[in-house]
């Protein structure tokens, strides 16, 4: 369960403030918003890359608001997905088990499921230097995926797909959804994208006289 | 443009071309096979290579923090940094030699009426004597060579996107892992580019040396120093040899470090 209370957050000119919003626990919901407006620096705060001026992120009960990005087990997915060049697609699955020290076997067994799951089982011995749009997203996600986060944010990972990977990875998103019981987080501005896949939606929009963004959640 | 750019390789290829033909391959394996130049040759590539395997190992972590961080006194770092760029040589070797000889800075402020020296002290306490020695010549080609790595490893990572060491730290990492695991990784061809223009750097250098370490024969002579000492007893036949080994030396080492760049790359 993800739940803003009264967050302000301040990036460069733009002013968030008193956000408040409860995503249960499995659910799949959808931030929708025109482009800057600050949908990503939402996403931001709740990973622990961003601070915020006020308010709490509460996230299965615990407020983290002050913990470390680290600490916060949260699994995020950037729009340009941020992916390690140095690495394979394997040690990327394997990167944050590894991080927890988690046994060889488990990791393999792990980076196995996640692979079949996400259908890139052929492209594990890969660099990511030489994957496609749709298999980029992809091992993206098995790596924010990896190490069972409860929450998962995914800042528009549709953008760069073309039609047909789009649908397909929708179909995904939802099944992985399913499947995992992950909360998610997705930011888009995308209304089929929103109605195919959202639960639920927070929808931020400017107000034309005061300039304040304003929350309404359906 | 084009004819200022030939005038400019005109004129490196010239002074490569009046070297070669001042001196013969007679003379000039002459002057190898002294066993004072041969000493030089073997302490240059020892000092270089040490002066620059330091300037890598401290300019890594510097050039990281300078691209990443900011915090208050960052511009005076980063100014302090290129001190050493534009400082003469010559007053870079003495303030070396004041450093080491001189009773050490604020020690009277701290300790009224100590004269503790950085010299006397590693020489007497720890067994390790710098002045004069090898360890001078180390020390002052790394004071040059390192401030020329931290610039290449700044600009290396300005030019990593952060946003990898951002997701990493998501996964689980602090930022001290993020570093190590993600852009130390990417980092590599900075730091082959850094190591290669601080060896050069160091192979170059001579004032300081001078100046801190002298040019003692069989002690603290690198190629630089044999050059001017040759000049000074008017063997210029063995100075253009020497010269034209040191120039041999730096194609040698841009080639090795090309080829490891483009074997790592593929």
């Amino acid at each position: 369960m993800i739940e803003l209370k009264d967050v302000t957050i301040r990036a460069g000119d733009c002013l968030l403030s008193d956000l408040t919003f409860t995503v249960d626990s499995g659910r799949y919901a959808v931030v929708m918003g025109k482009t800057g407006i600050g949908k990503t620096t939402i996403l931001e705060s709740i990973c622990g890359l961003r601070r915020i001026q006020s308010g709490h992120i509460v996230i299965d009960g615990v407020d983290v608001t002050k913990w470390s990005p680290a600490d916060r087990e949260v699994g995020y997915v950037p729009q340009d997905l941020a992916l390690f060049p140095t690495l394979t697609v394997r040690e990327h699955l394997a990167f944050a088990m590894k991080l927890r020290r988690r046994a060889a076997k488990e990791i393999k067994e792990r980076v196995d499921d996640l692979a079949e799951l996400l259908e890139i089982t052929n492209l594990l011995e890969r660099s990511v230097r030489k994957l496609s749009g749709g298999e980029s997203q992809r091992v993206a996600l098995g790596r924010a995926l990896s190490f069972r986060p409860s929450v998962l944010l995914l800042d528009e990972p549709m953008s760069a797909l073309d039609a047909a990977t789009r649908e397909t990875t929708q179909t995904m998103l939802r099944h992985l959804n399913e499947k995992t019981g992950v909360t998610v987080l997705h930011v888009t501005h995308n209304q089929s994208e929103a109605d195919a896949l959202g639960d639920c939606c927070v929808r931020l929009t400017k107000d034309a006289e005061t300039g304040r963004v304003i929350m309404a959640q359906s | 443009m084009g004819g200022l750019s030939a005038s400019f390789l005109l004129l490196i290829v010239l002074l490569l071309a009046a070297d070669l033909m001042f001196t013969s391959a007679g003379e000039f394996r002459a002057a190898l096979v002294k066993p004072e130049i041969q000493y030089a040759f073997r302490l240059t590539l020892l000092s270089c290579t040490i002066a620059a395997i330091l300037s890598v190992w401290v300019a890594t972590p510097l050039g990281y923090l300078l691209s990443r961080y900011r915090f208050p006194g960052r511009s005076l770092v980063d100014t302090i940094v290129d001190i050493p760029i534009v400082l003469p040589p010559l007053v870079l070797g003495l303030s070396l030699l004041i450093l080491f000889h001189q009773p050490f800075p604020f020690s009277n402020w701290l300790f009224p009426g100590s004269d503790w020296k950085l010299d006397s002290w590693l020489r007497d306490e720890v067994g390790f004597t710098v002045t004069y020695r090898w360890p001078a010549v180390v020390l002052a080609q790394f004071a040059v060579a390192c401030a020329f790595a931290v610039r290449t490893m700044r600009v290396t990572f300005d030019q990593i996107d952060p946003r990898a060491e951002d997701v990493a730290r998501t996964l689980g990492c602090t930022r001290a892992q993020a570093f190590l695991r993600v852009a130390l990784p990417q980092s590599w061809r900075g730091m082959i580019t850094a190591g290669t223009i601080a060896w050069a750097r160091a192979l170059g250098e001579f004032g300081p040396i001078l100046v801190f370490a002298g040019a003692t024969r069989f002690r603290t002579e690198v190629l630089s120093t044999t050059v001017f000492l040759e000049l000074s007893v008017g063997q210029l036949d063995a100075a253009v040899a020497v010269s034209l080994l040191m120039v041999a030396m730096a194609i040698v080492v841009l080639l090795i470090l090309r080829l490891l760049g483009a074997g790592l790359s593929a």
